[in-house]
């Protein structure tokens, strides 16, 4: 391959700029690169940074929780301030932390795994992201602003009526998730777009990498599963800004409404939260058994099984509100039969590393320890799916260890064993393995110290969301254990950071394939360059870049690599740079204090920024620039301006 | 360092740099998908119209203010805005420009009729005493009408829009697919309103 | 360090077992502790479901230690040795799906035989306790609908008979819940929900609010208490003939009678039998008709002693904080102490027919503790 021959001009705009208005931002560097990237490997860092923010506050309000529960009377947090931390834990976890750690790594990979050079729409994907930022910053102004949300992560009515919860806590979470949602509902559309129509030539659907086929599914629940939750905020938005009468007791509401309304949405979101999980393990487990994936087929009809399951479920959350014994019934069936896709997915992996050769890197520890805290979490699930049974369990603390175990253990070490994993990808370095692993067994060893006994404490009767608990009757020594254990996986965390933040600026370099794995985004240098791939990927297999690498391991006829190289004719097009975005994502958070507020003057001022803001980004043309075909080496490579 | 396992053969679209694995442009299919989504929108805001039907402590009632005839005429008008806007796509694919904006307009044009038609009967509601605040047929029947009556606005803004660009960049058939998608948006909320209009309305007077 | 994987995993399971089993599993407020049909019936089911769980637990990990001990790569060429590329196996997915559906339905079986015989809706007949109870922040209202009164925080029910109580709400949503005799149920206005459950034995079972009411919703408890037949019938009596009840001679109760007007207690606080003839109280503010038979102060945030008694007329919101009851006495009124004991000695005679207080007995608290 002759490299030198290609020359590299500096990246200018194709669109022809009409007004200072229409020109597209070119920085490369610095925080004006960032505020106007769309460059999907950008965002994904941007998702994985912000995420990991976000879960080192709710590990904060977690700690608060527990230093306040282990002894009964404790007075460190009132209980005003106890149901903040509660309440703020458990938003921040599932919207600001785990799911967008989710979306992160789908945002960074899903492009380089079929092959692709970015999403569908680069604009809608920053979008996604900046509304996603400020809706996160002013949920968490409320902590300076009258309070935080303190109705649960829940929020059940009328605990939410104006009469009952005169704050503003309450408006600040109506009003941050409708918004916040926005956010989410376009990446998933964005998703699906791209991984329908940005395959890589000979890239069926059933070629394509598993952790990208669970995004399609997670992507699917998002559009289906949002739309009644922003409509039940809505309508909780109205009712106390305007005094409709949705969920008004007094005036004929059913309060019963809300729950149906949000676990419609609320228990989709779960499977949203872990299927992006299942992908990263269905891929970190292949790479370090070196064997493909068991049953790949049967892990993706789970996972689609799942995903249609799942809005069949959600009065599994309801069954203490007297729906009557024919409905339980009917929905203690359905969560059973959701448990057994999730089963055989546990199984297929076991396949993957049954006859393999097993490599203990972090990844992978964290990986084995999610199949087993996520087995016990699932048991405890198909526990409370019998009504009898959950009839006691309900908010009791045999639920809350029941989702930390299936969220926490689950999706959460998942997601370490993912950022263990990518990480050498997105930065070029390796992560330390001593620290790594010592930080993987304090936090394991410190979860599973924290969780466990709250099954045992649930069972004795301890409710859940209570600021305190009665003395005497068995709850001091379950309370204790678990606040000890914050202390182990305190450290476990902070190690954990320490080796990101070391990995950052002093890692070993990564190489482009550190792990010897199995799809495409390996072939890339570490960090890929910023156009992905110097060509069009073509792949004929599932694991097109094992089958490449050892062609001999596969079995059956396979069409012998040729000589040439088939490059774009016509170069490289990238998406160009835009501020609207960034914008556009600035005049909703205004439109949210607006609305707050209820200062209608701004409302419309922000309302009209947004018109504004949407033309300037129709009318700002495509943009964008081309850099020329062929290979480059990895010094041309950055000086195309790659993450 | 290249990721292409092996073929000589090129595939087509590849020469272009625009390889597309599906045939749907992706507007139109990003428009389908939001589609889906919108229709959890209105599913979520009529299931909570239909839990509450029959259930508002004081009047009025929907057999008090509702106007059938009147809406009916205004349905029409929808409906016929939907028909406008075939007609307009057909045309820009002909590149028959005049017509097509001749049609995108006759579109915007009866989607604000239909528009004057609920404010009107919005306002002589709130004259017969129906409000948001009075009772759940109040509640429900405005936030659902209401979010409808935004998306046809939106709709309305958009079209315009489009003709209002046709004169500053001129349009042609190549550029159907971004009429199409607005189409498509548009028949949504037409269906949409037919589905509210036999729930609201028909149903009250069978 | 890598061999070690398989042991170092185990530990971590290992250690939950003396974790869990560290810990109490009875106790008065523990579904594990059942005393009732209802209760008992819910703990089947889930030991059920826990033993059917073993295998499911003795499967998975034990396969997953095996093929990490079995499979690992013994040294830096193993590690880059292939191993052959198998990709499924149809029967094995065959079998492995229908395992789980044979235990699936080994649960459902029961589960819903368990549901229609502990869910369903019932009429509450001559032989039944029919109770209404109205969850309030942050306490429970109990009216005995058959017998005309209304107490607060304390449900005292014969042994053996069914108990039905109708469920609602006054304000936002509450949870009735007192794990040894039933499941909860929850308090939803607008909803009309309906628990029962039989006591098997006569004891104390404490209960709590289950679901979030805000404020001071960790202190909204309750107890209730089982008697033999003969017991509850004389509680019923004082109960029904609260109005009549003679009032203590003792200086001091009376005190306490002149002072629960004055400083406003009965303008909230029905007091049967206050006096006669007059409505005083507000049903939406708990009961104090025969205080002085209730085992608990402040919804059963601590027993009823006049240490006790008196912290709470001192300082409420110390013991509760977020509740209703204003602070009666500045913190350097000279006459507080002096007002506080009286109106104890008032309250505390309440139902006690003139009786001392220490001359009470009602049933053992359940669970031995």
């Amino acid at each position: 391959m002759a490299v030198s021959k290609v020359t590299i001009p500096a990246p200018t705009p194709d669109s022809m700029p009409t007004a200072g208005l229409f020109t597209r931002p070119t920085w490369t560097t610095g925080i004006g690169s960032w505020l106007t990237t769309v460059d999907h490997k950008r965002l994904g860092l941007l998702y994985i940074g912000a995420s990991l923010m976000f879960l080192a506050f709710a590990s904060i309000e977690a700690f608060l929780i527990r230093l306040q529960l282990a002894a009964p009377g404790n007075t460190l947090l009132s209980p005003d301030v106890y149901n903040q931390m509660f309440t703020m834990h458990g938003v921040t976890m599932v919207f600001l932390a785990i799911m967008p750690l989710g979306i992160g790594f789908a945002n960074y990979f899903v492009p380089l795994q079929i092959g692709a050079r970015d999403l569908a729409f680069p604009r809608l994907n920053a979008f996604g992201f900046w509304v996603y930022f400020f809706g996160a910053v002013f949920l968490y102004s409320s902590f300076f602003l009258g309070g935080a949300p303190d109705a649960g992560w829940f929020a059940y009515a009328p605990l939410t009526s104006l009469s009952n919860n005169p704050g503003n806590g309450t408006d600040f979470y109506m009003i941050g998730l409708l918004v916040g949602g926005i956010g989410t509902l376009v990446t998933a559309m964005n998703l699906i777009v791209t991984i329908v129509s940005m395959r890589a030539p000979g890239m069926t659907m059933m070629r394509v990498p598993v952790f990208t086929w669970m995004i399609l599914v997670t992507a699917f629940l998002i559009i289906f599963a949002f739309p009644p939750l922003t409509i039940a905020l809505l309508q909780v938005i109205f009712d106390r800004t305007f005094g409709t009468l949705f969920y008004v007791p007094e005036g004929g509401g059913m309060p019963i409404l809300w729950q149906h309304l949000f676990w419609i949405f609320g228990h989709p979101e779960v499977y949203i939260i872990v299927l992006p999980a299942f992908g990263v393990i269905s891929e970190v487990i292949p790479t370090f058994s070196r064997k493909p994936l068991f049953g790949y087929p049967v892990v993706i009809l789970s996972g689609i099984f799942i995903g249609f399951m799942g809005f069949a479920v959600w009065s599994h959350h309801m069954f203490t509100t007297g729906l009557g014994p024919v409905v339980n019934t009917a929905f203690a069936l359905t969560s059973f039969v959701i448990g057994i896709p999730t089963g055989i997915k546990i199984f297929n992996w076991l396949g993957t590393i049954w006859g393999g050769k097993v490599r203990f890197a972090t990844p992978m520890l964290y990986a084995i320890a999610f199949l087993v805290t996520f087995t016990l979490g699932g048991i405890t699930g198909i526990m409370l799916a019998v009504p009898p049974f959950d009839a006691q369990a309900q908010d009791s603390y045999f639920v809350v260890a029941h989702f930390h175990f299936a969220m926490g253990g689950g999706a959460l070490l998942a997601f370490f064993a993912g950022l263990y994993y990518w990480f050498p990808k997105m930065t070029g370095k390796l992560l330390d393995e001593r620290l790594g692993k010592t930080a993987f067994w304090l936090n394991v060893v410190g979860f599973y110290l924290i969780f466990v006994p709250m099954h045992v404490v649930g069972l004795i009767g301890m409710p859940r969301r209570t600021q305190t608990y009665a003395e005497g009757i068995g709850f001091e020594l379950p309370n204790l254990l678990s606040t000890a254990g914050t202390f182990v996986m305190g450290v476990g965390l902070t190690l954990l950071l320490i080796n990101i933040v070391h990995g950052f600026l002093r890692g070993k370099p990564a190489g482009n394939d550190p792990w010897d794995a199995r799809t495409l985004e390996w072939a890339v240098s570490s960090p890929p360059p910023h156009h992905n791939f110097d060509s069009q990927p073509v792949v004929n297999d599932r694991d097109a870049l094992w089958v490449q690498k050892y062609p001999e391991s596969v079995h059956g006829e396979r069409v012998p690599a040729s000589a040439s190289e088939p490059y774009d004719a016509v170069g490289i097009h990238m998406p160009g740079q835009s501020w609207y975005p960034f914008f556009m994502g600035l005049a909703l958070m205004v439109f949210s204090y607006a609305l707050l507020y209820h200062n209608f003057w701004v409302v419309g001022i922000s309302v009209a920024m947004i018109f504004f803001f949407t033309y300037a980004w129709a009318l700002e043309g495509v943009g964008g620039h081309h850099l020329p075909a062929g290979p480059r080496t990895a010094d041309q490579s950055r000086k195309e301006g790659h993450a | 360092m290249s990721a292409a396992t092996a073929s000589t053969a090129v595939v087509p679209g590849m020469e272009s740099g625009h390889y597309r694995s599906s045939k749907l442009p992706d507007v139109k299919l990003m428009m389908w998908v939001f589609l889906a989504s919108d229709i959890m929108f209105f599913g979520t805001l009529i299931g909570t119209y239909l839990v509450y039907k029959g259930r508002s402590l004081t009047g009025p009632y929907p057999v008090d203010v509702l106007d059938v005839p009147l809406t009916t005429v205004s349905t029409f008008v929808l409906l016929m805005s939907s028909f406008l806007m075939v007609l307009a796509l057909h045309a820009l694919r002909q590149d028959d420009i005049a017509k097509f904006r001749l049609w995108t307009f006759g579109v915007a044009f009866f989607g604000a009729i239909f528009l004057g038609f609920q404010v009107y009967e919005f306002a002589h509601f709130v004259d017969l005493g129906l409000t948001l605040q009075g009772n759940l047929f109040g509640t429900t029947f405005y936030v659902l009408t209401g979010t409808h009556g935004v998306h046809v606005t939106i709709g309305v803004i958009w079209l315009l829009s489009i003709l209002v660009h046709s004169y500053v960049k001129p349009w042609t058939s190549k550029d159907d697919v971004y009429l199409e998608v607005a189409g498509l948006y548009w028949h949504f909320v037409d269906i949409v309103w037919i589905v509210i209009f036999t729930i609201i309305y028909l149903v009250e007077f069978v | 360090m890598h061999v070690r994987r398989w042991l170092q995993r185990g530990l971590a399971i290992a250690v939950s077992v003396p974790l869990i089993a560290a810990c109490e599993f009875s106790g008065p407020q523990s579904a594990l502790d059942p005393s009732g049909p209802v209760a008992q019936a819910q703990k089947d089911l889930f030991v059920w479901t826990l033993w059917l769980s073993v295998p499911v637990m003795v499967g998975v990990f034990g396969v997953l230690v095996y093929v990490l001990l079995r499979f690992r790569a013994k040294n830096a060429e193993d590690e880059s040795s292939i191993p052959h590329q198998t990709h499924g196996n149809f029967k094995l997915e065959i079998a492995w799906t229908i395992i789980p559906v044979i235990l699936v339905i080994l649960i459902a079986v029961p589960t819903v035989r368990t549901i229609f015989a502990t869910e369903q809706r019932v009429e509450a007949g001559p032989d039944d306790l029919a109770v209404h109870a109205t969850g309030y922040q942050w306490w429970f209202k109990f009216d005995y609908l058959d017998h005309g009164f209304t107490t607060a925080n304390e449900l005292i029910i014969p042994v053996g008979t069914r108990v039905v109580v109708s469920l609602d709400s006054a304000d936002v949503l509450h949870s009735f819940w007192v794990p040894s005799l039933a499941g909860k149920r929850d308090m939803i206005p607008n909803n009309d929900n309906q628990v029962w459950f039989v006591a098997d034995e006569p004891g104390t079972y404490y209960g709590q609010c289950a679901e979030l009411c805000l404020g001071a919703h960790a202190y909204m408890r309750f107890r209730v208490i089982a008697m033999e037949r003969a017991d509850y019938d004389g509680w019923i009596a004082s109960f029904q003939n609260a109005a009549a009840q003679p009032v203590s001679a003792d200086p001091m109760v009376e005190r306490g009678r002149v002072l629960v007007a004055q400083k406003g207690c009965v303008a909230c606080h029905t007091i049967d039998g206050y006096a006669a003839g007059t409505e005083v109280g507000n049903p939406d503010f708990p009961s104090l008709t025969n205080f002085g038979l209730r085992t608990t102060v402040g919804a059963a945030i601590a027993d009823n002693t006049p240490e006790n008694l008196a912290a709470w007329l001192r300082d409420p919101q110390a013991m509760k904080p977020g509740n209703y009851m204003p602070t009666l006495w500045s913190a350097d009124d000279p006459s507080r102490e002096e007002e506080i004991e009286a109106i104890v000695a008032y309250l505390l005679s309440l139902g006690r027919d003139g009786l001392a207080s220490g001359q009470l007995t009602l049933g053992g608290v359940h669970g031995g503790q």
